[in-house]
């Protein structure tokens, strides 16, 4: 059969990810040490885990409200105050998701047009580009600059802008290059917003981990925001939750409305193992996020230390758990690099290119790896850069 | 300073130079500091963790609960002071609640551990009673899980 012929054109046109290339490459190599996973090495903290296992003993298996338990949207709305210093409803203006993933899909189909354009900032984590097209918009990349710490510039925003332009996607820190904006940067960014009415959806996931300034900035608290910024948060990076599946949505009610009417039919509602889990690591968490934290913040500092001294220039990330290191003095392609370091090296290491056209020339590390594995990957590097100058 | 007791709480036997690069401090910052930490007495030893059942021969351990008098001056500190002097004596402790010392002994045998118990501990002028519990199995101790669950895969790559 031509499956191509029936599978709808909108999907045939997705180009396979770069990630999963190199995950192939990877599969079945002994001895590799892995800086290409994008989750924390560590286990989800034993209370939040012992608060799953507790709903099921108590036989929590059933469905839950579409909007989640009101237990865990009164703690998130709770959450948010404090850390992102604004005020959801828990009532009307909170609504769980499986991830971020789906809360981003949600928010992309809730809102555009076929044609709609949807601005968004490069390097990227690999969904953004095929979730705005399967949401039949028009994905418009603005690339972002070593220079500029990799952090999107207001004036570049403003470049892209079409009388089509609706949504703009921000993420800080940022995967994969860490990056972290200043309250400046984003006070721009938000002129640019509201003088061209656009909604802005603030992927927030890795907002905890942030070792530089206030973790809690976001382009939320600039004047006019409020009502047009759809905040996505979730538990996976800071809580080392990634599997639980956890993320949620705050925006005013008619935006949490409309996601509502997809959640319902897609997704009925997150499961509810996981959101008692999740009750528990926002009244309990902190100190465990704190702890993770705190090591590492250590990592990268050793991390970035490691990597200028042997010759690739990195900038210190302000957040997340990447490094993103320029190597084109070196005169091969990310993919060139990458491949050879783990031929070469058993050191597995993702292409920039991985994130975004505008990557070619960086490598993304991950330092959610046990330091001592780091101290072994950074030696083996520094043998490979070694060779190659 | 608390960079190094969180490092050496997570691993007592990492080393001085393993520190250092996870600090990024020198050797030298690092030795003065721990220097420091052990003339204030935060740091008061670094023993190895063992599971003794692994090891053979390696006899019994007893919880000891302890009643005693405390006295005028010094309270119940000279007579715990005494009993931690033994060296079959592995913990001393004092406690809140219905007992006053919590102390850890260990020997070679159940008839040695009784015998310490029955012979050196309860004749201390000031020990009013003791109650022994005899160790079955450890699952945790200072901190740390003697059987760890098998670690979970993670996938080599994801975005």
């Amino acid at each position: 059969m031509d499956y191509d012929s029936k599978i709808s054109d909108t999907v045939n046109a997705i180009p396979r990810s770069g990630i999963r290339d190199f995950f192939e490459l990877v599969i079945g190599r002994e001895d590799v040490i892995s800086l290409g996973v994008g989750e924390p090495d560590f286990e989800t903290p034993w209370n939040i885990r012992e608060a799953a296992i507790y709903s099921l003993e108590k036989g929590k298996t059933s469905y839950t409200s579409n909007l989640g338990l009101e237990t865990l949207r009164n703690s998130i709305s709770r959450y948010v105050t404090d850390f992102f210093r604004v005020d959801y409803d828990a009532k009307t203006e909170v609504l769980v998701t499986v991830g971020v993933s789906e809360a981003m899909d949600l928010a992309l189909r809730a809102l555009c047009n076929p044609g709609d354009e949807v601005i968004y900032h490069e390097p990227c984590y690999v969904s953004y580009s095929p979730s705005i097209s399967m949401a039949h918009a028009q994905p418009v990349v603005v690339e972002t600059k070593k220079e500029h710490g990799f952090a999107v510039q207001a004036d570049d925003i403003r470049k892209a802008i079409t009388p089509k332009s609706k949504v703009l996607i921000l993420n800080y820190p940022t995967n994969p290059t860490g990056a972290i904006a200043t309250p400046e940067e984003l006070a721009e960014i938000a002129k640019v917003a509201v003088e061209h009415d656009l909604i802005v959806l603030a992927d927030e996931i890795y907002s905890e981990l942030t070792y530089e300034g206030d973790p809690g900035l976001s382009i939320i608290q600039m004047p006019g925001m409020r009502e047009r910024t759809i905040l996505l948060h979730g538990f996976s990076k800071a809580f080392a939750m990634t599997g639980f599946r956890m993320g949620y949505a705050c925006a005013p009610p008619a935006l949490i409305d409309a996601m509502m009417k997809i959640h319902q039919y897609g997704m009925l509602c997150a499961p509810i193992t996981s959101q008692y889990a999740a009750i528990e690591a926002l009244e309990n968490g902190s100190d465990a996020v704190n702890n993770m934290k705190a090591d590492y913040e250590r990592r990268r500092n050793y991390m970035v230390k490691r990597l200028n001294e042997m010759g690739l220039d990195c900038h210190s990330p302000g957040g997340a758990f990447y490094v993103f290191p320029d190597i084109t003095r070196y005169g091969l392609s990310s993919h060139e690099f990458a491949v050879r370091l783990l031929e070469e090296e058993d050191v597995a290491a993702v292409p920039g290119t991985a994130f975004g056209a505008c990557g070619e020339g960086f490598l993304r590390c991950c330092y959610a790896t046990a330091f001592d594995k780091l101290e072994i990957a950074m030696d083996r590097m520094e043998r490979f850069v070694g060779r190659l100058s | 300073m608390q960079e190094i007791l969180q490092l050496i709480q997570g691993d007592g036997d990492i080393s001085r130079d393993e520190i250092a690069r996870n600090l990024g401090l020198t050797r030298a910052d690092v030795d003065a500091q721990i220097a420091a930490l052990v003339a204030d007495g935060v740091i008061i030893g670094r023993p190895w963790l063992l599971n003794e059942e692994k090891i053979e021969g390696s006899g019994v351990t007893a919880t000891i609960e302890v009643k005693i008098t405390p006295e005028r001056d010094g309270g119940f500190d000279r007579i715990a002071k005494r009993i931690a002097k033994f060296s079959q004596v592995e913990t001393c402790a004092l406690y809140s609640g219905g007992y006053d010392l919590i102390v850890q002994v260990r020997g070679k045998d159940l008839v040695a551990v009784a015998r310490f118990v029955s012979e050196k501990l309860a004749t201390i002028e000031g020990v009013i009673s003791t109650q022994s519990h005899f160790q079955l199995k450890t699952y945790k101790e200072n901190g740390i899980i003697f059987e760890r669950d098998e670690e979970q895969e993670r996938l080599p790559v994801t975005p």
